[in-house]
């Protein structure tokens, strides 16, 4: 595994918002992570990043382990972050959001270009101020910025929030592209069809802990645990 | 004199006013945009690069300019560290929450005078300028040093645009500004970065202090005006815009200059003051302040 989280327990606060969260991903493996709003999605990738500190368990990449490093030096490692709302610079142009990306791990022109290729849209807009970007163009440049420090494990929160249907396809093939280039892959997803779309396997998370875990081919067959922990069904096949 | 060589000399002094106190502004602006601080101690570390120049100047005595260069090296270097101590010793234990780092800003305002009155005294002290020739008007003889202060304070302000706009560090500060925890999810330590600010803009200060020396004499109180002026300065160019900060410090500088010379010194405060309750009744955000996007 390439990432493997055991019993991490993380508080806001006296609040608990994780209770012995587990987890692994392999590498080219997409884990989908569903559950309610406050089930600690968001949190869980927050802890990996080491933007929440864990009061218990382990984080490890390999055998590094990231509850052990300060948080500047996760991404070093190789862990790139999409966050929820995208987070860009907003005040910063494309290009200089780019940059910051491609200076966490010191890649260079052949690096950008890659990345570049797959968003072309954002070349011609690499002048603009990343705030002025339309929805679609943002989360593309979040995506991006995060691609720049050629990741060994891509954290998603939501990538598809908000967007129109072309731009949700484009986005979950880059993830799928990702995957063959042998990246793991978490991604935080609240439409259900996106997410059994791109997943390996789907966890479950409740009220802070980690519960069943499943395939989606097991997914479509009995929906219950989709009714039990989303509370949706699932629109055709 | 008539009007006209008033004038030139209002304008002179005012343009000499406005550097020292843009340069002096900026590292209150920086601090504050970056880093959420005001720091209510940033015209100690001005006061402490007057006081800093005069100590200097007596290391190398009989040789004014040798000095006053060591002054203008070492006096920053003595503020940076002293900064970045007081970052990591105080700011970074309190979170660098907003109320808790206004207590403790005032707090060192007045260790740091006091240190300064125990050791230094009360005394008010010169330190001779490093050149001594004047620029000849037909009207009045003007100081040569003051021209070289504008010339120094005006590579300054360049220099740090430049640093900020135009370098790899420049744009890890300006990323930490906009969003801190997104930058640190991109590999940029946050702590050194604040720390590197901290300092820079007290090293701002404290340059403005060393320049201003050979003028204003080097006193442990002397840190109170250029505070007050910063102030006002940053707000009235809109909180975190540091292109505001250099504008309004000219808005300031030349109408306190002229003002002063006109009429009083105390119009001039008044007119000032009154200003910035007039942009903040009807532009609460400032000249240039930035709106959220």
């Amino acid at each position: 595994m390439m990432l493997t989280l055991t019993g991490i327990d993380c508080f806001y606060g006296n609040v608990q918002v994780l209770r012995g969260v587990s987890l692994q991903v392999a590498a080219g493996e997409v884990l989908c992570l569903l559950g309610r709003n406050g089930a600690g999605k968001t949190t869980t990738l927050r802890a990996i990043m080491g933007l929440v500190r864990p009061r218990a368990g382990r984080i490890l990449l390999d055998d590094i382990e990231l509850t052990a490093l300060p948080p500047h030096e996760i991404p070093r490692h190789g862990v790139a972050y999409v966050p929820q709302g995208r987070r860009l610079f907003s005040e910063l142009t494309v290009e200089e959001n780019l940059t910051i990306g491609l200076m966490a791990r010191e890649r260079g022109r052949a690096t950008l270009d890659r990345v570049i290729g797959l968003f072309p849209a954002l070349m011609e807009r690499r002048r603009q101020i990343a705030g002025t970007l339309s929805g679609g163009e943002q989360e593309m440049l979040s995506i991006a910025r995060a691609l720049c420090l050629e990741p060994r494990v891509l954290l998603l929160d939501e990538p598809t929030e908000g967007l129109m249907p072309s731009m949700i396809a484009t986005i979950l093939a880059t993830v799928k592209a990702l995957k063959s280039e042998g990246v793991a892959t978490i991604l935080v997803e609240q439409r259900v069809e996106s997410a059994l779309h791109v997943a390996d396997r789907v966890t479950f998370l409740e009220n802070g802990a980690t519960r069943e875990t499943a395939t989606p081919t097991e997914l479509h067959a009995d929906p219950s645990l989709l009714h039990r922990y989303v509370g949706v069904g699932l629109r055709g096949p | 004199m008539s009007l006209g060589p008033n004038l030139l000399l209002a304008l002179l002094e005012g343009t000499l006013a406005a550097f020292v106190l843009a340069v002096t502004a900026l590292g209150l602006s920086l601090v504050f945009g970056v880093m959420r601080v005001v720091n209510v101690a940033h015209g100690e570390f001005f006061m402490l690069g007057a006081v800093l120049a005069w100590a200097f100047s007596q290391v190398i005595p009989g040789m004014p300019a040798a000095g006053f260069l060591l002054a203008l090296i070492g006096s920053p270097i003595v503020v940076g560290a002293v900064a970045v101590a007081v970052d990591r010793a105080v700011l970074r234990r309190l979170g660098y929450e907003p109320e808790a780092t206004i207590i403790a800003t005032i707090g060192l305002l007045y260790v740091v005078q006091q240190l300064v009155l125990t050791f230094y005294g009360p005394t008010a002290r010169p330190v001779v300028a490093p050149i001594s020739f004047r620029v000849l008007f037909p009207w009045f003889g003007y100081s040569g040093y003051k021209l070289i202060v504008m010339a120094a304070s005006a590579a300054l302000l360049i220099a740090t645009w430049f640093t900020l706009m135009r370098t790899r560090i420049g744009l890890v500060m300006r990323a930490t500004q906009f969003d801190r925890e997104t930058a640190q999810a991109f590999g940029i330590p946050v702590d050194r970065v604040y720390s590197m600010i901290f300092a820079l803009g007290a090293m701002l200060a404290c340059v403005a202090g060393v320049l201003v020396v050979p003028i204003q004499q080097a006193h442990y109180l002397m840190g109170l005006d250029p505070l007050l002026l910063s102030f006002i300065v940053v707000i009235l160019g809109g909180l975190g815009s540091l292109r505001g900060t250099v504008v309004a410090a000219f808005v300031i500088g030349l109408s306190d200059g002229i003002i002063s010379v006109f009429f009083s010194p105390t119009l001039a405060k008044i007119l000032a003051t009154l200003l910035v309750a007039l942009v903040l009744v009807f532009k609460p955000t400032g000249l240039f302040g930035a709106r959220g996007r």
